[in-house]
């Protein structure tokens, strides 16, 4: 690299740590000093940041687990399912596809061992059951409630072994953001735009919006790869970063576009038909109005 | 205005028939409608009542003012935002300093804008001027006097007479930018284009690791459906870092064995339905990462291209041609994924020289 | 120069105006400038709207150079690696490029610095747009014509250096988007046959991305490209006054008058206020709209790519073209790679571009009219040229829409690849079918203000004749109303003669017969005698 490194003057560095130091609860601390590279900050700084960084974690443990017991009364839980009203639903409602004992048709794949998170995520988002066949099931509003669904996956999961539908403490949309803004770059980002806007595949396909979509569901889509989304297993993305994708998600959620409307996050495309249309379009009004005589 | 009567009739003509070819295609009118000359002109009603006038003026001093107050308010919105907050701004306060600031910035110059022009149209000289054209050509005389010029500064230097000085003079001004075309050269590092553009991070016994954390991958972790962006493990310690990433950036899937159609001599490539793939699309270069896990067919979301994993990435629709270049791994005893080799042909856009 | 009133002379000369006479007598004795007052002071500008696309260009030029040295002062274009430690939580503790990091810190580490960002932005689209509306605007009209040909390639070239800096500016910040925009040129450049590696290898300083292309790109963006740029602008605008702007048919104008306002002072009041209109809609779309969210994109890196990456709009049709070339058009040529999926998009669009620039003299050869024009032709009475500019308006859009599939397809619930297929078949077709339907339509058109200026139009009145039969009445137009519909040019086909030395040469032929295709099919403007004779007839 010829480029001389920019903004290294050390008074600036010394300055951001004490600005860190500062900002305490600041989840970013203990991947920035993960990241430093030698030569870059004074000793004294790293001591800093690893007494910050410790002090982050502890803080954040605390949020998180206060957060987590918060959450709990809130909707239905997999533990209080009842397995066999889930069978009586199942029968009623997926076994002419999915077979009597889910094992399959030429309908619909096997339903063994896909878990309860499947059940929940495909159920839970309106997917299941399919209005009519396309291209790919469609997101909908969910016809059974959040019991009802929970039964089915309790029975679902009692055919064989698979996914769980994920643990609460995963679900609180805190995290590490920027962690789970990069993983969500390079995971996800190619299907459903780097803002979650969704973006189109093969043969009519497309990836969905991640706009509004529930903690509970981006979890179970993560780890059970619903239709032609891939899996990413808790190996691949452990639980943790899926919980700091959820927070880079539920950030984007909760932060309206710094820059003002943000034309459905579609990027290149809408903001030359909004200039076109808009802006260029108003300003041909105006020389409409700018050389008409006046009356 | 008085001139108004001075209106030509009909459009005068004149063709400059130098060429003794074609005609012009354009026909001079013989039998045309005569123009009739401007119409009676409609004033204004500030023209006719002083109260409107009146009323005008008021409009125009308001649009003024309103300039006034946005400016202002602009300078207010950026002053009630303190500026020593540097490092801990939230996004959402960013949007509310852009949209007060640009609204009063928008204020103020529509208020200069719409005022000015409605000062224009309602209150200033209100009907047409006419001003005559002419030939943009200029006059016999002044060419007359161009061509003077020339032939002076010919007569004076010599220029066409002496026909060493012009061709030895052509060839000098023809010669002196070649150091300034040859300088560029500079711009090229010392390494061949062609030798680096071959060569990946990938070699024998490479680990594959996640992007962006850089931990190997077991087999064990790829289940089936499963799709990892992977590095070739060192990547992150390397020096030229993104320039590496561009060339050895690889997807990891796993699929059915039964479902991979595998040519001859590349059996041993995969592992148990575990390939790996470049992810440097072979048409322009983008990451081709979608993959579709029940259709094994991977999109490139710049152009469109798909690749059939399924058929050694072979291109099934878009502007691609050649299929993605495939990694050949194995697995080592401790269950790690490694690189056999490193990819058989350059990866990524096809260039001149690829094959050779 | 025009024959206006004197102003009223000023009895009581009070301190403003001493000291303005004053000021003007101190720089006329300094500068001579009383004669480019004379001169130009009371040029006349004829109005209408679409006279005012060029200026719109200008005027977003204009904020483009105040927001862009805003800017300056602020962005480093540098790829050296920092790691990110500003305001944006979601990406602190990245490592990115400096270039990436400062335009960050201009946007939230800067009151007011993603405003003037987004102000920049938008102008820049704004630029283009109205570049593109004033160039369709000329070219159907017919103002290109003598002695305009030469401004129009001045125009032309405007263009393609409005598109290379907004090209260049919109991969300064080295994000993901404007990164894999980068990875797109590079990959088209290794293309190219024989020097394309090399070429690539240039550019990059070395590997994609390597750590010199922001650098290179940004001298482009600030010193070389808007240099040659103000230089043309100013040559565009020299011209302009030198030719006189034209003007659409009307009463009392003709093509030896020029019939508007003067520039003092209802032009420079009407353009002075336009130019704080355009700026201020710029501002009102900067502050409401969010423009290049490069935060959320992240710094570049090869690995990541975005669903709908798109170019800026106005290169959108090189992307698209990209896309439409259907799989497998690449040769082999003995050892080497012949990357015809790149090379012909590439040559269809210089040969657009090309087409673009040159089609003045094209037709001013086909037409072999040596006049000057300065009478805007309403674009019914051109009807091929209308034709050849739809057919290429068609073409430009097929291509414009095809780098935008995706998002059509989700948003239409359409398959990717059945847009495509549909574009192709656009982009080939759609110019054809468009050259004919508008023809049709011009002629149409033609006929139908033939019909009115010689029997009026229809007044919607039904009269009851003694003889009990019902009559519309047509209701006659006044001779002003006529004049717009009857005054346009008459042309034939420019016939096959033998030359000086009395042969029939090939360009000859040529020209006969792309002279005969050009004008066939005409409508006769209305003749005098023709008006005579209908107006006896009617009541």
């Amino acid at each position: 690299m010829t480029d001389p490194a920019p903004t290294t003057n050390p008074r600036d560095r010394s300055d951001t740590s004490q600005r860190m130091a500062k900002s305490a609860s600041s989840p970013r601390t203990s991947r920035s000093a993960r990241r430093t590279r030698t030569g870059r900050r004074s000793p004294l700084a790293s001591v800093a940041l690893l007494v910050i960084g410790l002090m982050a974690t502890g803080g954040a443990y605390a949020a998180f687990t206060s957060a987590a017991s918060a959450e709990d009364n809130g909707s239905a839980n997999i533990a209080d399912a009842d397995a066999k009203n889930g069978e009586k639903l199942f029968q009623a409602n997926c076994a002419t596809c999915h077979g009597t004992n889910g094992e399959g048709t030429n309908q619909a794949p096997t339903l063994l061992g896909v878990g309860a998170a499947s059940v929940d995520f495909q159920v839970g988002t309106g997917r299941m059951p399919m209005a009519v066949q396309g291209p790919q099931a469609e997101r909908k509003p969910p016809q059974f409630t959040d019991a009802q669904v929970k039964d089915l996956a309790a029975y679902v999961a009692s055919l064989a072994p698979g996914p769980e539908i994920p643990a609460d403490e995963y679900l609180t949309g805190k995290g590490d953001v920027t962690e789970g803004a990069e993983l969500f770059r390079i995971n996800c980002a190619m299907c459903h735009n780097v803002s979650g806007a969704g973006g189109a595949l093969t043969e009519g396909k497309f990836a969905p919006s991640l706009k509004g979509v529930s903690a509970a569901h981006i979890y179970e889509a993560m780890l059970t790869g619903p239709q032609n989304m891939p899996v990413f297993n808790d190996q691949n993305i452990s639980p943790e970063d899926k919980a700091n994708v959820i927070a880079y998600l539920t950030y984007l959620d909760d932060h309206a576009s710094p820059g003002g409307l943000d034309l459905g996050d579609l990027g290149p495309v809408s903001e030359g038909l909004f200039v076109w249309i808009f802006a260029l379009g108003s300003i041909v009004a105006i020389t409409v109005w700018l050389t008409a005589k006046s009356n | 205005m008085a001139d108004h009567g001075s209106a030509d009739t009909g459009n005068a003509v004149e063709i400059i028939a130098t060429d003794p070819g074609p005609r012009s295609a354009a026909v001079v009118p013989t039998d045309r409608p005569q123009n009739p000359g401007f119409p009676p002109e409609r004033k204004r009603v500030a023209d006719l009542d002083p109260a409107k006038e009146k009323q005008q003026e008021r409009r125009v001093v308001a649009w003024f003012v309103v300039g006034i107050i946005g400016a202002v308010g602009a300078v207010a919105a950026y002053v009630a935002f303190p500026l020593d907050t540097r490092g801990s701004i939230d996004p959402s306060e960013t949007r509310i300093v852009t949209l007060l600031i640009g609204l009063g910035i928008a204020l103020g110059l529509f208020g200069i804008g719409f005022g000015a022009v409605h000062w224009a149209k309602s209150l200033m000289h209100g009907h047409d001027l006419v001003e005559m054209r002419h030939p943009t050509r200029g006059s016999e005389e002044t060419r007359a006097k161009a061509v003077a010029v020339f032939t002076a500064g010919n007569e004076e230097s010599g220029f066409s007479r002496r026909k060493a000085i012009v061709g030895t003079l052509i060839g000098a001004l023809v010669a002196f930018p070649l150091p300034g075309i040859v300088l560029f050269r500079g711009l090229a590092p010392k390494e061949d284009a062609n030798d680096v553009l071959r060569h990946t991070m990938w070699k024998k016994g490479t680990r594959l690791t996640r992007d962006p954390s850089g931990t190997p991958i077991k087999a064990s972790e790829v289940t089936l459906g499963s799709a990892f962006h992977v590095i070739p493990e060192g990547l992150n310690d390397s020096e030229h870092k993104l320039e590496e990433k561009a060339k050895a950036a690889v997807l990891l899937m796993r699929l059915k064995p039964e479902d991979l159609h595998v040519s001859k001599g590349k059996e041993n490539w995969s592992y148990d339905g575990i390939v790996a793939y470049s992810k440097i699309c072979t048409h322009v270069g983008c990451p081709v990462a979608l993959y579709e896990q029940q259709t094994h067919h991977l999109l490139c979301p710049c152009h469109q291209s798909q690749f059939d994993i399924t058929r050694e990435a072979e291109v099934i629709f878009g502007p691609a041609k050649r299929p993605l270049p495939q990694l050949p791994i194995y697995v080592d005893d401790e269950g790690y994924l490694r690189a056999r080799s490193d990819f058989h042909e350059p990866v990524g856009p096809s260039f001149w020289e690829r094959e050779h | 120069m025009s024959t206006t009133t004197a102003p009223a002379p000023n009895e009581q000369a009070t301190r403003g105006t001493r000291f303005t006479s004053w000021a003007a007598n101190y720089v006329d004795e300094r500068t001579s400038m009383s004669g480019l007052v004379k001169e130009l002071g009371r040029k006349i500008f004829p109005d209408h709207w679409s006279f005012m696309l060029g200026e719109v260009a200008l005027y977003s030029f204009v904020v483009i150079l105040l927001s862009g040295s805003f800017l300056t002062f602020f962005f480093q274009a540098s790829m050296a690696e920092v790691e990110y430690d500003g305001s944006y939580v979601p990406l602190k503790g990245l490592e990115m490029s400096a270039a990436m990091q400062s335009t960050l810190n201009i946007s939230f580490d800067l009151r007011g610095g993603l405003l003037i960002r987004q102000i920049h932005h938008w102008a820049a689209l704004l630029f283009v747009a109205s570049i593109g509306l004033h160039m369709l605007r000329v070219f159907f009209t017919g103002a290109f014509r003598k002695p305009r040909e030469v401004n129009w390639l001045v125009g032309f070239l405007l263009f393609v250096l409005a598109m290379a800096e907004g090209f260049t500016g919109y991969s300064l910040p080295d994000d993901l988007l404007s990164g894999n925009g980068l990875r797109i040129i590079d990959g088209m450049v290794k293309g190219v046959p024989f020097f394309g590696t090399w070429i690539s290898y240039l550019l990059f300083g070395g590997e994609f991305p390597g750590t010199q292309i922001v650098g290179r790109l940004y001298t482009l963006h600030i010193l070389l490209l808007p240099a040659i740029l103000v230089a043309l602008l100013g040559v565009h605008m020299l011209l302009l006054i030198v030719n006189k702007h034209t003007q659409f048919a009307g009463p009392g104008r003709t093509n030896d008058n020029v019939v508007g306002s003067p520039i003092m002072p209802v032009f420079a009041a009407k353009a002075g206020g336009f130019f704080f209109i355009v700026f201020g809609v710029i501002a009102l779309v900067a502050a409401t709209v969010t423009i290049n969210p490069i935060w959320a994109y992240g710094p570049y890196d090869p690995s990541p790519v975005s669903a709908g990456t798109q170019p800026d709009w106005y290169i959108g049709f090189a992307d698209g073209a990209l896309r439409l070339i259907p799989p497998g058009w690449e040769l082999m040529l003995g050892p080497y790679t012949l990357s015809l999926n790149i090379l012909v998009p590439i040559l269809v669009l210089l040969v657009f571009l090309a087409v673009v620039a040159v089609y003045p003299f094209v037709e001013a050869w086909i037409t072999n009219d040596k006049r000057e024009h300065h009478i805007a032709d309403r674009p019914r009475n051109a009807p091929t040229r209308t034709a050849i500019g739809a057919a290429g308006v068609t073409f430009y859009a097929g291509l414009w829409s095809a780098a935008s599939s995706d998002l059509i397809a989700t948003h239409f619930k359409l398959s990717i690849e059945s847009v495509t297929h549909v574009i192709q078949a656009v982009t080939i077709l759609g110019p054809i079918v468009a050259f004919f339907v508008t023809k049709r339509i011009c002629l149409a058109l033609q006929k139908k203000d033939r019909e009115i200026a010689l029997h009026g139009f229809e007044s919607g009145r039904i009269v009851r004749l003694p003889g009990g039969e019902y009559i519309e009445v047509h209701e006659q137009l006044s001779e002003y109303e006529r004049w717009r519909l009857v005054s346009f040019e008459e042309y034939h086909p420019v016939m096959v003669r033998p030359d000086a030395r009395g042969r029939i040469t090939q360009r000859a032929k040529l020209r006969a017969s792309l002279s005969s295709w050009f004008f066939e099919d005409r409508i006769a403007p209305v003749t005098q005698k023709e008006l005579e004779s209908s107006s006896h007839g009617h009541h």
